[in-house]
């Protein structure tokens, strides 16, 4: 088992006590950015979910099973607000599916036809609304939305049925140029010969787009769509910087992130629970998980990958 | 237009009119739509609703308070013209601080990122390791799952560690956070830096440290795309700095800014002032850092 390490220095290769043996390097090499990953990210997300199943005092938590999840589900002190926020999850993602994605494909598409001028000033204007902190993009648009300015009659943030189909746009107006940038990236690198093959064929612009570019952008899709999808499961900021934790008008904006601050912190009369905290997250993680799953699982295994 | 091109270049001309002539052509191929009125009108109207909100933003925050109110549109006139936001903000809030907070915190965060994340991805990409591909694995799940959802422990461990409040908290959360991507991005761009490079400086002696020295500035642009990309989502953050490190003299912009305008609503000249001052830093960063960002996206795609 000399050559575990394909560039073996012959004959001189300093070795430390490990149950597989590593030239000292690669441990060098490798453990720092492990152990900071591990220590930071993958033993607090480990823990998180073992507090779930966990209840009682601070520090002295005993093993509940999973008591805390039906808590979560069935006591209407929780279940109300959980499944409230969990379906507003979904539709602020849908919304984001169903908006940021096309809009983001069709700038892209434009933007990657040969021939146009100014592309790069196009792209980076589009694109520079996702720089900024969705912190700063929710007051800019507070500012714009209220009714003080007269930019607009109605208030659509303080209307409990339209508050979180504004702020869902609001955010999908933000990170349109990130979802552009991703699909730009593989339509610019769609071979010339290809679109001017199409064009021989008398195929316009839509039949070229349909037929060709499409089914080169497809993987990308999937990719923007499970980000997209991650991102709003864990979206917390828009909402509070618009509403508070309390995510008004009643409750009519809470989503998950906002959701999972409340019950870990408390807020007003409700108490903060660490234990319960955890609950929340590790449904969050489950929720996504199925999300990933779907993803490469069903849509992975249907879209064909092509090599440009 | 075709015809008159060719007709040009029947005649007596040069080489250089059919190169241009070809040119043209290939141009007009599936660039024609490309090229329509429609298609500007389009791409000039999206541009002007991403920008200027922006711009509304900042204009204003020069102007006197019956100036934003009574003329949103129009620019600050000598008659219209005032600082006074950025004088409430500067008497009633520590920006200069959190900017300093904010600075520290994303180029430490980094330089951990591209430092750790580059020596793994090298070590990744380099040496055929049992259970290297687990080994990948496991630092690229990250990816896929935000480091949020372990707030509750996150926490505790930082209150364990001594480190909440305090910047370093930041430092390690993010440096966590930034791992995953850098490693999948550079482990990619090492793999294809030539196997004959690397050998040649080992044959002349060069130990696998120096090797690794020679191979990162190889791999400059991919570096610089992780820092761009890892850079934003470090600055713009809200959720950690509020949980971690509230203190006032350990805020950063986002957390900063965000109080400060939840207290002064109402005082719309110092909201203008402030948003302004949170936007200008990072826009102007990606005015420079723009090309990067998109070159690095199609770098291995030939354009």
């Amino acid at each position: 088992m000399t050559t575990l390490v394909s560039p073996t220095p012959a004959g001189r290769i300093p070795r430390i006590r490990l149950p597989i043996r590593l030239p000292r390097y690669v441990v060098v090499f490798l453990l720092p950015a492990t152990a900071v990953y591990t220590v930071f990210m993958i033993y607090p997300l480990l823990s998180s979910i073992g507090l779930s199943l966990m209840s009682g005092p601070t520090q002295q938590e005993q093993f509940v099973g999973l008591q805390n999840y039906s808590t979560l589900l069935t006591n209407p002190a929780y279940s109300d607000r959980f499944w409230g926020a969990l379906r507003q999850t979904f539709l602020f993602s849908a919304i984001h599916l169903s908006v940021q994605l096309p809009v983001g494909l069709l700038i892209a598409e434009i933007l990657s036809r040969p021939g146009l001028r100014a592309r790069g000033f196009f792209r980076t204007a589009i694109f520079l609304p996702t720089t900024i902190s969705i912190v700063i993009v929710a007051f800019i648009w507070q500012l714009i939305l209220s009714p003080l300015w007269g930019l607009t009659d109605a208030a659509p943030l303080g209307n409990g049925g339209w508050a979180l189909v504004t702020l869902s746009l609001i955010s999908v107006w933000q990170y349109v140029g990130l979802s552009m940038l991703m699909f730009y990236a593989v339509l610019i690198s769609v071979p010339r010969d290809l679109l001017d093959a199409a064009l021989v064929d008398g195929a316009g612009a839509w039949a070229t787009f349909r037929h060709v570019k499409l089914p080169l952008v497809l993987p990308m899709l999937g990719v923007a769509a499970i980000i997209t999808y991650i991102a709003n499961l864990n979206s917390f900021e828009i909402v509070f910087t618009t509403k508070g934790p309390l995510a008004g008008p009643n409750y009519s904006t809470d989503i998950m992130g906002t959701f999972f601050y409340r019950t870990f912190f408390g807020y007003q009369w409700q108490l903060g629970s660490p234990t319960m905290g955890a609950t929340v997250a590790s449904m969050m993680l489950l929720v996504i998980s199925i999300g990933v799953g779907l993803y490469i699982g069903v849509y992975r295994r249907r879209v064909e990958t092509h090599e440009l | 237009m075709s015809k008159v091109n060719r007709a040009r270049g029947t005649g007596v001309h040069s080489l250089s009119a059919l190169a241009r002539w070809a040119k043209r052509v290939r141009l007009g191929g599936p660039a024609r739509a490309g090229g329509s009125l429609a298609t500007y009108g389009f791409l000039g109207a999206y541009t002007f609703l991403a920008v200027a909100p922006v711009l509304l933003i900042i204009l204003n925050s020069f102007k006197t308070r019956v100036a934003i109110f009574d003329t949103p549109f129009a620019l600050p006139s000598a008659d219209t013209f005032s600082l006074i936001g950025y004088q409430t903000v500067l008497a009633r809030s520590n920006f200069p601080l959190y900017f300093e907070n904010s600075i520290v915190v994303t180029v430490a965060s980094l330089a951990l990122i591209l430092t750790l994340g580059s020596m793994a991805a090298y070590a990744l990409a380099e040496f055929r390791l049992p259970g290297g591909q687990f080994m990948f694995v496991y630092l690229i799940i990250g990816i896929m799952i935000p480091i949020r959802l372990g707030t509750v422990s996150l926490l505790r461990l930082m209150t364990a560690l001594g480190l909440t409040n305090s910047l370093w908290a930041l430092i390690f959360v993010y440096t966590a956070m930034g791992l995953p991507v850098a490693i999948f991005i550079l482990r990619q761009m090492m793999e294809q830096v030539p196997r004959e490079l690397k050998d040649a400086a080992r044959i002349d002696g060069a130990s696998e440290y120096r090797v690794f020295l020679i191979v990162v500035p190889l791999v400059r642009p991919a570096v610089a795309t992780v820092a761009v990309f890892s850079m934003l989502p470090i600055w713009n953050d809200l959720w950690f700095p509020l949980i971690l490190t509230p203190g006032e003299s350990t805020k950063t912009v986002t957390l900063g800014a965000q109080q400060f305008l939840g207290a002064f609503f109402s005082d719309w000249n110092a909201v203008l002032a402030s948003l302004t001052l949170a936007i200008v830093p990072i826009v102007l960063l990606y005015l420079v850092f723009s090309r990067l960002l998109v070159g690095g996206l199609t770098t291995g795609t030939g354009k």
